[in-house]
């Protein structure tokens, strides 16, 4: 294994980890808010244990995705050095402006969240709930800003004296239409998880006859929650494949397994069953829209590859004469400038490189959508059944809600590996491919952190889901009748 | 604002937030002392919890600590994080396993149980402080690497680590062990005095007090000892040019050129040493409030001198020409001055960190308190 490999594993490892607590944390921030605001609103003490109860679940799987996020954030220095200088300079600063707005807000509320019901007022503490899940969403928006741009790159120029990209224009990287898209997206696909994570904890309740008034409010708040997170999923969804589509054609080819491009490009919906035009459609938002296909890429990618190395032998020539023979720089500077858009196709040697891997992209992304669909059935279920009352009188729905949790995460890792395994071989989609991007730290290393990072995260995942079934199972609504 | 204004504002608030962080560690030296300092249940559930409301500070501030250094220099974290790949490893794990400690430790179902747990917080609370030490300390006597930015056009990486032992080779040199073990009794120094502040309770304190007539002497001693050290020792400058060499006690130098610094310097020694007197013979609980101030001011100004007044922060022992100072490792102009109005948020996240501080902590914690309420870990 190579530490090309060995390095993208322990970032997969680690982003995937991450991911499987930070859409609950991002969900469940918002349901318990809102459950608090009606319990403030309307001074019912019934609501006032069920968001405590909710809370107290949030803070067990918080802790979990604080801890997988900071390898993430010094991962970049770690394992991708040439990256951190290739684009610190524009990369850096949605990191640092995370930290300083989002990181303190989450860190310093969530203590009075958790510490504060006896020490500050009532209102007080509602706001430092709401603090804390505007936290997570500030945090998620500046590390998608982050990563929208590395999907598509804006807003910067390459300096050839200190070879590196550098910002010319912070809003075009901080606002860009991609990180918008982006961050509703993910954020929305977060709000799915808590909320359906809420109804499946209390349809549990429910199958078990226990908690049930408490089960049914509850279920109720989610299954809205999960309905704004599902519309706004869909919708930003929709604009997510046509951005694809203009700016990483390869990956919207790879989601579909389609090899040549055409104009009445059909969706496949599993291999064997395909609804025509319909991807035309979906990319281009026209039933005849022209679809980029990977044979039609790699016949392009052939004529950038070929410009790229023009530009990165002309950045050669630049660099070796620019202090000793100007007219030779100069010339090679003209050279570069001229062919600077493909230099990152320069690294590349075939471009069998610029294929991802198809079949995980295409499997992912019906996974993805597939669960994300049984996952919206169950909330327009869940909220006209909790609506009408009928909830504990259809059992097989109760089953249904609780499987529909496992579809939910399935959902959510299958977004991220289709996108980031999607978006191959590049670390910054056109001008830095991820052979280019390492550290020169040796296999051994990142093998043995590899190892490290996986037992312990695995360990810790275990400890987590053990300790939330006890405190679920353990829950008794009643008792805190008590303690209040 | 000239490009160099920003460069040393940048610098400033880098050292800033790194003093912070070597301060709030804290958290971390009371850890250190979990199973010494708590000898029955209840005294260790005092611990755990009085640190546990203030342990995402100090883990925030880290996070940040690393944000902020990437965005304003960013050839630093490309070359310490990807050479010196152990000592930031195993940094950061110990933090993981703090990080899910508070929260796990005395929920039913745990998978490990409490002590172990514990255990984790004790790693943590030494080996922290310890490797982050031991890391500062390279920014006074250097490290192994290599950098060059031609190669960024031929495929080859920026830059090189001269040394197999990716980082860890540090603990060669004795000095960097000697502030790795500074830090780590400052840590406990302060943790005992949070303690102090934090919990009322009368048998933790009176342990308390003994153990720290050990640790701040022994603290104060090994501090002069390697400021006293740093004082004579050999730094490498910058020219204006840009050419790089080694210079006599350039640290001395730095403090006498730069008064300001100079005065920071004295002013947080003296808060933290008034900060132990207080503790020791006023037998007062508020000397955490003279002695954190203080060490936040000393360790900044020791990362001013080892950054500001044309010194490299990073020098390199494999190749001086590749040693790292502000002008050669930052961002652009155009980033540096994005991020200075970002910047300007920053006294008000300090005012509600202080509010929620205050707000919190304005009744110290008791045993009472403990066996009264549900919200504890």
């Amino acid at each position: 294994m190579d530490v090309l490999f060995l390095s993208r594993l322990q970032f997969a490892l680690t982003a995937c980890y991450h991911w499987l607590f930070v859409p609950l944390t991002l969900g469940l921030g918002v349901v318990m808010s809102v459950m608090e605001t009606i319990y403030v609103v309307k001074g019912d003490e019934a609501w006032r244990r069920i968001a405590r109860f909710w809370q107290k679940l949030f803070g067990i799987n918080f802790a979990v995705g604080v801890a997988t996020g900071i390898i993430l954030e010094f991962e970049f220095g770690t394992n991708w050095s040439n990256y951190s200088w290739f684009v610190g300079d524009i990369f850096g600063a949605p990191l640092a402006i995370e930290g300083i707005l989002a990181f303190f807000m989450e860190a310093t509320f969530i203590a009075i969240m958790f510490f504060g019901w006896e020490k500050v007022s009532k209102r007080t503490h509602l706001a430092a709930t709401w603090l804390t899940a505007l936290g997570t969403m500030i945090s998620a928006w500046w590390i998608l800003v982050a990563n929208a741009w590395m999907q598509h790159p804006v807003g910067m120029d390459f300096n050839t004296d200190t070879v590196r990209n550098e910002m010319m224009d912070f809003f075009a990287v901080a606002f860009q239409p991609a990180a918008v898209i982006k961050f509703t997206h993910s954020v929305a696909s977060g709000w799915m998880t808590g909320a359906m994570f809420v109804v499946a904890v209390s349809a549990w309740f429910l199958w078990k006859k226990r908690n049930e008034e408490m089960a049914k409010k509850s279920i109720l708040v989610a299954s809205i929650v999960g309905l704004v997170g599902t519309l706004l999923c869909m919708f930003a969804g929709d604009k997510h494949g046509v951005d694809i589509a203009k700016h990483q054609p390869m990956k919207l080819a790879a989601a579909e397994g389609l090899m040549q491009g055409s104009n009445e490009a059909p969706f496949s919906i599993v291999p064997g069953i395909e609804v025509p035009h319909m991807l035309s459609f979906l990319a281009t938002h026209d039933w005849n829209g022209y679809v980029w296909g990977v044979e039609d890429l790699k016949q392009v990618g052939e004529e950038q590859i070929a410009e790229g190395k023009v530009a990165l032998e002309a950045f050669r020539t630049y660099r070796e004469h620019r202090d000793t023979n100007d007219s030779i720089a100069q010339q090679a500077l003209a050279t570069f400038q001229q062919h600077k858009a493909y230099f990152g196709y320069g690294y590349l040697d075939s471009t069998e490189e610029l294929v991802p891997n198809v079949p995980l992209c295409y499997w992912c992304f019906r996974l993805m959508i597939g669960c994300g669909c049984l996952v919206a059935l169950c909330f327009v279920l869940a909220l006209f059944f909790g609506y009408k009352g009928w909830l504990p009188r259809y059992r097989w729905f109760l089953l249904l809600c609780m499987l529909c949790l496992p579809a939910v995460y399935v959902a959510g890792q299958c977004g991220w590996i289709f996108t980031e395994v999607g978006r191959q071989p590049w670390a910054i989609q056109g001008l830095l491919p991820v052979k280019a991007a390492l550290s020169s730290v040796s296999a051994g290393s990142v093998l043995t952190t590899v190892i490290l990072f996986a037992t312990l995260f695995t360990a810790l995942l275990i400890a987590e889901v053990r300790i939330m079934l006890k405190a679920i199972q353990q829950h008794k609504d009643e008792d805190l009748v008590v303690s209040d | 604002m000239t490009y160099l204004f920003l460069q040393q504002y940048w610098w400033l608030l880098v050292s800033l937030l790194g003093a912070l962080f070597v301060m709030l560690t804290f958290v971390q030296g009371a850890n250190a002392l979990i199973f010494t300092l708590g000898k029955t249940e209840t005294e260790r559930q005092l611990i755990v919890n009085s640190t546990g409301r203030k342990w995402e500070l100090t883990f925030t501030t880290l996070v940040t600590f690393g944000g902020a250094f990437f965005a304003s220099f960013p050839l630093f974290y490309s070359t310490s994080f990807g050479g010196a790949y152990w000592v930031w490893m195993l940094i950061l794990l110990s933090f993981v396993l703090q990080a899910v400690a508070y929260e796990f430790q005395s929920k039913p179902g745990n998978l490990f149980g409490t002590n172990v747990y514990r255990v984790f917080l004790l790693i943590n609370g030494i080996v922290g402080p310890l490797l982050v030490g031991i890391a500062v300390s390279t920014f006074f006597h250097g490290a192994e690497f290599v950098v060059t930015k031609d190669v960024m056009g031929v495929g080859g990486t920026i830059s090189q680590w001269a040394s197999p032992w990716g980082g860890l080779e540090a603990v060669a040199n004795p000095w960097n062990v000697l502030l790795g073990i500074t830090v780590a009794l400052l840590s406990v120094l302060l943790g005992l005095l949070y303690i102090l502040r934090n919990i009322a309770d009368e048998t933790l304190a009176a342990r308390a007090r003994k153990f720290l007539w050990v640790v701040a002497p022994l603290f104060v001693v090994l501090f002069l000892l390697y400021v006293g050290h740093l004082l004579m020792a050999n730094g490498w400058a910058v020219a204006e040019d840009g050419g790089i060499s080694i210079e006599e006690y350039k640290y001395l130098h730095n403090l006498l050129q730069m008064p300001v610094v100079a005065a920071l310097f004295l002013i947080g020694v003296i808060g933290v040493l008034a900060g132990i007197v207080v503790a020791l013979f006023a037998q007062r609980t508020w000397g955490f409030w003279l002695a954190a101030p203080g060490a936040v001011l000393t360790v900044m100004a020791l990362l001013l001198l080892a950054g500001w007044n044309g010194t490299c922060y990073y020098p390199s022992l494999a190749d001086t020409a590749s040693s790292l100072h502000i002008g050669n490792s930052c961002s652009g102009e155009f980033t540096l001055r994005t991020m200075f109005y970002v910047s300007l948020i920053i006294p008000f996240v300090v005012a509600y960190i202080a509010w929620a501080w205050h707000t919190m902590d304005k009744k110290a914690i008791t045993k009472e308190e403990l066996t009264q309420t549900e919200d504890k870990y």
